[in-house]
């Protein structure tokens, strides 16, 4: 910190209240100079982005234009009415909403200050919500759900017509996704509601700071107003650098994998020498083994806990407490604790597996000693080679301060229709202005009015092209001109189905005890598990689940029953979410690192020799290049390129390039991805076939297939309906499924999959099958990064044909077999199952 | 009668089966054939099923009639029975004929002619349909063969019923698939749904229970050219 206390002294006197002034002198403290400076801005009428690391006391400066303001309010006299919020605090957990009400609410009373401080999240009784709304605190902390839920009330625009302020917490990790896109068209109304409003925003450094700037402001001014477009910024540079290494480890560090096992006994020592440790990891699977490896070299038998998003939530709250509790010696975690709850005294963070992006690697850091003027100590563990580049890499980016956060994306249009419904149950409107309004949020700044009308004509009726549902409309236009709900129940079904997180079908993990099977009951709940996996599993499997071995019995309507189970072959559930893909910024790093043999002293022994011999063997490209090798091993030829991409953008190349290689007549059999390579096999020599031109390694690798090949190959995907299925929900076409609605039954209702089909064989250019594209081209597909890749390497791609497989392919190889890469028709799999029948029955 | 090659073609001998002595082609698209009989059995159409639902806020895709005539055109037009058996719950609701798209009447209309056309008569329409052709019964005995809605719950040799939706799960490889089938234990058989937007339930699911006889039951799961015959023991319940 470069404050000069005076100062900031002098400033916090012209801006301060006594009461605080004294409040900081009793504490011994002074107010920081970021504090004063966003009070003054805020004070001068601005809206504000404040940046700066964790344990800057960011919390306590959002607020304090609100406490500042609220201390001098005037009293309510008896008899008067109640005033509204004053204030709106909106995190992205409501577990952050209750931890601030009890920060915040400490010093407000330690101050003396008469202002009312309250939650409102989906935990918050009935009872408790009504009452809120005859009797607003001053300050309501909340998560944008509920903000999209009080908006669709009908005394939305008088419960908030005090307005002040709106802090947004986590501003960065907010406005990254769909929720980021509701919650900014909340802002945009209640600011129609109240046109001074001042939003102020609390953000971890991010690469584009402007972009959040113009997102906490109007970016449709009235005419008139000669506001600027972007709310001011506040920067505090980071605090003490972190301590950061990397493991060295004793033992050979694998090819390939994600487990890290070798390096167990270390990490283990790490935990024995630190007072409280917290281990990250990337997935929730390899949480479940790095505890269950953990515990067994636990000689000691330390208290090691483990905590990620599938626990059943009261777990989940008894280790967050154990942990404030100091009760703890190590925890490992995936993203579910990546944000800014406090914690106890961490003082080390062991990162297992590459970070996959420096910010969010930054991120974690943080959470070691928590106090913004002490190094935090973190080592990181690559589980694999390549890992250990992308350690390096992401290391040295840390020091550097460089950010990789993702880019803010265009506003998604079921977001959009869920926002049109909403805004309609809370009160009639004109299209013309509610078009306006939403033009004013940043990441809808863009829309075109065709695409509007055709959202509130999708919200209407369905918006389809054969108009059959008129008569059956949500909302409809009257002879004043507003649009306004047609049906009391259609309100009731948006409150049911408000927000943007859209989970897989999920079953809960239902305990009984061992020997009863299926019989069992009233066991307790262990957590969630996906459908998905719970279905692959036959009776008297065990599995990996909440650190324990648990034995599958069999799944009884919407619950997975288990009892204690045992045994060498234990399977580990795998989740659709959390993989990260690596970031593009850590990508270009490790590409730098690899075509830069200088920077191998940096890197452990093993594998800097590892590096050399792929130098001798074969070659490594230069930074911009993509290298592209082909080798025949078994009876099999195969080509391995090293784009650096991330997986999901190399699954989708691969894809592509399969398709392409059988028109090619190359027959291909299969592919398989990692984060930085993709390796193709087929039955023919590609080699030759680039050699014949017939394609080259250029057109093999043209952006063209990006084209109609893309599209041929996206409507068969499952990933296209897995996407559908989330927009469908959020655009409230259908309805969220809710625990205990499965038994009523698969026949009943209609399933995402067949709407689908149905939809896009008879108008495949309707309103949500666009928003599915364009969802699962930047998301599931990552098109955009393979379109980037493409143009990047067109003309710089060098082809190395070996008579055997080289080094750096090794990692990749090993992949194969591991995956499922099949895309095609299970039919093969029917067909495999028929065929048992036949031999078992003696026939065929 | 005059068979033509395309539709012999069609009738290979390994998607025939036998049930209660009478032999049908089990077509993948769900439906079954009895070529003796020049007869086609169709069950479950749920015909204006998304009109149903969006009477009540859910706006699903208007064109799940369109989808499903479409599917029994291109059924129709290859075996070109004499008489076709549609067996019950052929409407979503009993409004369903009423609300039909003057369009889609049309081609039902157009496929219905110059056939003998049977409406068996099902729990969601237990009524015949409005001013459409055909003949609605409660259930229709032909040969050896009965055909009703539901199931009866005491064993009928020969009887085929629909109303239950069956489909059949297995896991091969790690990997799980499931598949709308014909369910049947040489006496008796259920079959699969033919709507766009039906779902289906498990035969495994206690719903079935007492229908077959457990040894000699058979799901027949529908693949995209060919039926699979898999037995229970293969089978996987949810």
């Amino acid at each position: 910190m470069t404050v000069e206390p005076r100062l900031a002294e002098q400033n916090a006197a012209i801006a301060l209240p006594e009461p605080f002034l004294r409040w900081f002198g009793e504490k011994g403290w002074s107010p920081r100079a970021h504090q004063i400076e966003l009070l003054a801005k805020a004070q001068s009428g601005q809206s504000v982005l404040l940046i700066a690391p964790t344990g800057a006391g960011k919390t306590l400066a959002g607020f304090l234009p609100s406490l500042t303001e609220l201390a001098v309010r005037p009293r309510r006299k008896p008899g008067q009415a109640h005033r509204g919020i004053h204030t709106l605090y909106i995190s992205p957990l409501k577990a952050l909403a209750v931890d601030i009400e009890r920060n915040l609410g400490k010093p407000v009373e330690e101050i003396g200050l008469p202002i009312s401080i309250e939650t409102r999240t989906g935990d918050t009784p009935s009872h408790k919500r009504q009452r809120q709304k005859l009797v607003p605190p001053d300050i309501l902390l909340t998560t944008p759900e509920q903000l999209a839920l009080l908006i669709a009330a009908p005394d939305a625009r008088r419960f908030f017509e005090d307005l002040r302020y709106v802090v947004l917490d986590e501003l960065h990790s907010l406005v990254t996704s769909k929720r980021g896109h509701l919650l900014a068209l909340g802002l945009a109304r209640l600011r129609n509601y109240v046109p001074g409003l001042q939003t102020i925003g609390l953000s971890a450094t991010v690469a584009e700071p402007d972009e959040l700037r113009r997102w906490l402001v109007s970016q449709n001014p009235p005419p008139g107003s000669k506001g600027p477009a972007m709310a001011g910024l506040i920067t505090v540079a980071g605090g003490a650098k972190p301590d950061i290494s990397i493991l060295d480890s004793r033992e050979r560090v694998p090819w390939s994998g994600h487990s890290a096992r070798y390096a167990i006994p270390e990490i283990y020592e790490a935990i024995k020498r630190h007072r409280t440790t917290l281990l990250f990891v990337n997935t929730r699977s390899q949480a479940e083994l790095l505890f269950q490896e953990l515990w067994r070299a636990n000689e000691d038998s330390l208290p090691i806990a483990l905590h990620h998003g599938s626990l059943d939530v009261g777990q989940r709250r008894r280790v967050e407490k154990a942990m404030g509790e100091n009760a703890l010696r190590a925890i490992v975690a995936t993203s579910t604790l990546d944000l800014g709850i406090d914690w106890g005294d961490v003082d080390l963070v062991v990162h297992v597996g590459a970070p996959k992006g420096a910010s969010r690697l930054a991120q974690r850091i943080g959470r070691a000693n928590h106090r913004m003027d002490e190094p935090s100590k973190a080592i990181l563990i690559p589980a694999n080679r390549f890992e250990v580049l992308e350690c390096r890499a992401a290391l040295d980016a840390n020091y550097l301060g460089a950010q990789d956060t993702p880019p803010l994306i265009t506003g998604a249009l079921d977001v959009l229709s869920q926002h049109v419904l909403g805004v309609a149950c809370g009160a009639p409107f004109d299209a013309d202005h509610l078009f306006e309004e939403v033009r004013s949020a940043a990441p809808y700044a863009g829309l075109a009015r065709e695409t509007f009308d055709r959202v509130v004509d999708f919200v209407a009726t369905g918006g389809y092209a054969l108009k059959n549902y008129e008569r059956y409309a949500r909302i409809r236009r009257t002879k004043d001109g507003l649009w306004r709900v047609s049906h009391p129940r259609v309100a009731q079904q948006y409150r049911l189905n408000v927000g943007t997180i859209v989970e897989m079908p999920e079953l809960n993990v239902r305990y009984v005890r061992q020997g009863r099977g299926m019989a069992g009951r009233g066991g307790p709940v262990l957590g969630k598990i996906e459908e998905y996996f719970a279905e692959t599993l036959r009776p008297g499997d065990n599995f990996l689940f909440a650190g324990k071995v648990l034995r599958f019995e069999g799944i009884r309507e919407n619950e997975c029953v288990v009892s204690n189970g045992a045994g060498a072959n234990i399977i580990v559930p795998s989740y659709a979410g959390g993989k990260f893909p690596l970031s593009t910024y850590l990508a270009d790093q490790v590409r730098g690192m690899l075509a830069d043999s200088d920077r191998w002293q940096a890197l452990p022994e093993q594998v800097a020799d590892w590096l050399r011999l792929q130098k001798e063997k074969s070659v490594l490209p230069k930074r911009g290049d993509l290298l592209v090798e082909t080798f025949p091993r078994g009876n099999r030829h195969y080509m391995v390129a090293y784009p650096f991409e991330g997986r999901l953008a190399h699954q989708t190349l691969g894809m592509l390039l399969t398709r392409r290689l059988e028109r090619a007549n190359a027959r291909p059999l299969g592919f398989v991805a990692t984060d930085y390579s993709l390796a193709v096999w087929a039955l023919d020599d590609m080699a030759a076939l680039f050699k014949a031109r017939k394609p080259s390694l250029a057109a093999l690798f043209d952006e063209d297939m990006l084209g109609d090949d893309l599209e041929a190959w996206l409507n068969d995907s499952w990933m296209l309906k897995r996407t559908f299925r989330t927009c469908a929900v959020i655009a409230g076409l259908i309805e969220k499924r809710f625990p205990g609605q499965e038994k009523s039954g698969r026949q009943v209702t209609v399933s995402a999959d067949l709407i689908y089909d149905v939809l896009r064989s008879h108008e495949p250019d309707h309103i949500l099958l666009q928003a599915t594209r364009t969802d699962a081209s930047a998301g599931l597909l990552d098109v955009s990064r393979l379109a980037e890749m493409l143009s990047r390497v067109r003309g710089r791609i060098m082809h190395k044909h070996l008579e055997q497989i080289s080094p750096l392919a090794v990692p990749v190889m090993l992949e194969i077999g591991k995956e499922s890469v099949n895309g095609g028709a299970n039919d093969s799999l029917l067909m495999e199952a028929a065929d048992l029948v036949e031999e078992a029955m003696g026939r065929g | 009668m005059n068979f033509s090659l395309a539709r012999t073609s069609l009738i290979a001998e390994a998607d025939m089966i036998g049930i209660a002595g009478e032999r049908a082609v089990c077509d993948p698209r769900g439906v079954l054939y009895f070529p003796e009989l020049r007869l086609l059995a169709v069950s479950d159409l749920h015909l204006e099923k998304g009109s149903s639902l969006a009477r009540r806020g859910t706006l699903i895709p208007p064109y799940d009639t369109g989808a499903t005539l479409l599917r029994l055109q291109a059924v129709i037009s290859d075996y070109q029975p004499s008489i076709v058996i549609s067996l019950g719950d052929s409407f979503h609701d009993g409004g369903g004929a009423e609300r039909m798209h003057a369009s889609f009447r049309e081609r039902l209309e157009a496929l219905m002619a110059g056939r003998d056309w049977f409406w068996v008569a099902g729990n969601h329409d237990p009524e015949a349909p409005a001013d459409l052709p055909g003949e609605t019964v409660r259930e229709l005995a032909i040969g050896s063969l009965l055909f009703r809605h539901e199931p009866s719950k005491v064993r009928v040799e020969g009887e085929i019923a629909g109303h239950l939706h069956p489909c059949a799960r297995i896991v091969q490889r790690g990997r799980s698939v499931r598949r709308r089938c014909f369910a049947g234990d040489g006496g008796r058989m259920i079959m699969p749904a033919f709507g766009a937007y039906t779902g289906s339930l498990n035969v495994l699911d206690r719903a079935y229970a007492g229908l077959f006889r457990l040894e000699s039951l058979m799901a027949y799961m529908l693949g995209s050219d060919r039926i699979f015959a898999i037995s229970r023991s293969m089978l996987r319940p949810g």
